[in-house]
C-alpha cells in the first residue's frame, strides 16, 4: 500500500480532511479530490497561471505546489471567490467586458487579478494598465489579447476605489 | 522512487536530524522540483522533507551591520523589503525580474540556489555582495553549521558543496559600505517568466572617477554563476572612463564560457555580456 498522509485544511472557508500520496499536487487534489475544477493544469510549470490558487493570502501555481503542504493553510479557489448565482466583482467584470475565449485560463487569471488588485488596495495609489498588465505576466491566454482583461480589471480598480 | 516516508519538521534541529538517515528529496516551495520530477531529469528520495514549517529559517535581518536572509524567505518576501530596498536595493531589483508573481510567492532563495542552475537570479546580486551561505547538519548530538562562500558553492550545473546531510539554512552578506553602488541587468526576449539568456550584477564604489571594490558577476554564461575576478581585476583602483569600460568588455567576453542552447547561441551570450556590462557599469558611474 502506498504512503497516504492525513491532512486538515480550511478550503473556502470550510475546514476539511482528506488523505493525499505525498507527491500529488495541490492542483490535482483539488480537482479530484473535492471536484473543484476550476483551476486548470496547462503546463504544468509554473508558466501559464491556469492553475492559480490562494494559499494563505497568496497566489501560486497548484500544479507545483505540495498537497501535503495544505496542511493547517487557507487555501482558495475560484469557487471560493463567488458562485454562478452571486458573482464576486472581478467575476463580474470579466464577463461584463467580454475578456473571455475559451475560458481555460480565466479561473487563474481572475484569482490572479483578484490578488493584485487587493495588494494594492491599500497603498493609496490606482493601479495603471501597465500595473495590471505587470501583475498578470504569470498568467498565459493562447485565445484572445489582453486588452478586454486588462479593461475588466482597471474597471474594477475604478470601482473599488470608489467605494 | 517510491516516497517511503514524509516529514514536516518545524525546526532546522528535528530537519538536521532526518538528513543524517540517508538521501532524502528536500522540498520547499516546488518551483524546480515539481517540474524536474515530471520531466523526469529527477526522482524522489524514499524520505520526502518538507521544510516549508520550519519557521526559524524565514526573513530577513540585520545584526551588527550583517544581513541574515532565511533559506525559506520567498522572493516575494525580498522583492517587498523595505530593509532591503533601502540598504541593497540590487536584492530587490534582482527579485522584481525574477519568474512570475505566483513563482515569487513560493519560491524560497534557499531552493533557487540550492537548484544550482547557472542561470539562477538570485544569486548574482549575492556575488556581488560576497555573501556566504550557511550549511547545518546533526553532528555529536547537535546542529553544526559551517559556512561557504556563494563564489565557492556551486561546482557545476545542478550541482552545489553541499553533502548529503547538510540544510541550506541561511545566507549572510555584510552590509555594503560607504558610497556602494550596483546594478543587475537580466536579458531574454519578454520581461516575465524568462530564464536568464544572460544576467550581469556590476558593483563597486566610485571616488572621483576611480572604482575600487569592483564586483562583476554574470549568470548563463559558465557551467556555474560566475564571479568574472579578472574582469574585476583590470577594473579595480582606475578610472572608470570609456577606455576602462571598453577594456571590461573585453575581459569579459573573454572569461565567460557559454554553450550554444535553445535560448541563445555561444556568440549570442559573448555579445550580450559586452552590452550588458558596458551597461551595468555606466549606471554604477552614474550613481
Amino acid at each position: 500500500m502506498s504512503l497516504e498522509i492525513d491532512i486538515t485544511f480550511t478550503l473556502n472557508g470550510r475546514i476539511v480532511q482528506t488523505r493525499v500520496p505525498p507527491s500529488m499536487t495541490t492542483l490535482s487534489m483539488l480537482r479530484e479530490k473535492f471536484d473543484l475544477t476550476g483551476g486548470k493544469l496547462a503546463c504544468g510549470e509554473g508558466e501559464c497561471g491556469a492553475c492559480t490558487v490562494r494559499i494563505d493570502g497568496r497566489t501560486i501555481n497548484s500544479c507545483l505546489s505540495f498537497a501535503v503542504d495544505c496542511n493547517g493553510r487557507e487555501i482558495q479557489t475560484i469557487e471560493g471567490l463567488g458562485s454562478v448565482a452571486g458573482l464576486e466583482i472581478m467575476q463580474r467584470a470579466f464577463v461584463e467586458h467580454g475578456a473571455i475565449q475559451c475560458g481555460y485560463c480565466m479561473p487563474g487569471m481572475i484569482m490572479q487579478a483578484r490578488y493584485v488588485v487587493d495588494q494594492n488596495a491599500g497603498s493609496g495609489q490606482i493601479m495603471t494598465r501597465d500595473d495590471i498588465a505587470r501583475g498578470l505576466e504569470g498568467n498565459v491566454c493562447r485565445c484572445s489579447g489582453y486588452t478586454k482583461v486588462v479593461d475588466a480589471v482597471a474597471a474594477v480598480v475604478l470601482e473599488e476605489a470608489s467605494l | 522512487m517510491k516516497i517511503e516516508s514524509y516529514n514536516a519538521p518545524s525546526s532546522i534541529a528535528e530537519a538536521v536530524q532526518l538528513l543524517q538517515h540517508g538521501e532524502a528529496t528536500i522540498v520547499a516551495g516546488g518551483t524546480d522540483l515539481t517540474p524536474q520530477i515530471e520531466a523526469g531529469v529527477r526522482e524522489f528520495a524514499a524520505t520526502l522533507i518538507n521544510i516549508q514549517r520550519i519557521e526559524e529559517m524565514r526573513g530577513i535581518s540585520v545584526t551588527n551591520e550583517r544581513y541574515r536572509i532565511g533559506g525559506l524567505t520567498t522572493v516575494t518576501d525580498i522583492r517587498e523589503s523595505e530593509m532591503l530596498a533601502a540598504d541593497v536595493p540590487v536584492m530587490v531589483d534582482a527579485a522584481d525580474h525574477f519568474a512570475s508573481p505566483q513563482i515569487r510567492n513560493a519560491a524560497s532563495l534557499g531552493g533557487n540556489l540550492c537548484n544550482a542552475s547557472p542561470a539562477g537570479d538570485m544569486v548574482i546580486p549575492l556575488l556581488l555582495l560576497d555573501a556566504e551561505a550557511e550549511l547545518a547538519s546533526w553532528s555529536d548530538g547537535a546542529v553544526s553549521t559551517r559556512r561557504v562562500a556563494l563564489a565557492d558553492f556551486f561546482t557545476a550545473p545542478g550541482r552545489t558543496v553541499m553533502q548529503a546531510n547538510e540544510l541550506l539554512t541561511a545566507v549572510e552578506f555584510a552590509g555594503p559600505g560607504e558610497g556602494f553602488a550596483a546594478a543587475f541587468i537580466k536579458s531574454g526576449p519578454r520581461p516575465a517568466l524568462e530564464i536568464s539568456t544572460v544576467s550581469m550584477g556590476v558593483a563597486g564604489v566610485i571616488t572621483d572617477g576611480v572604482i575600487s571594490a569592483a564586483r562583476v558577476s554574470i549568470g548563463a554564461v559558465a557551467p556555474i554563476p560566475l564571479r568574472a575576478r579578472d574582469t574585476e581585476a583590470v577594473l579595480e583602483g582606475k578610472v572608470l572612463d570609456e577606455a576602462l569600460i571598453e577594456l571590461a568588455v573585453e575581459t569579459a567576453s573573454l572569461e565567460v564560457k557559454p554553450i550554444d542552447d535553445v535560448r541563445a547561441s555561444s556568440w549570442y551570450r559573448k555579445h550580450l555580456t559586452g552590452v550588458y556590462i558596458r551597461r551595468a557599469l555606466s549606471h554604477v558611474a552614474g550613481n
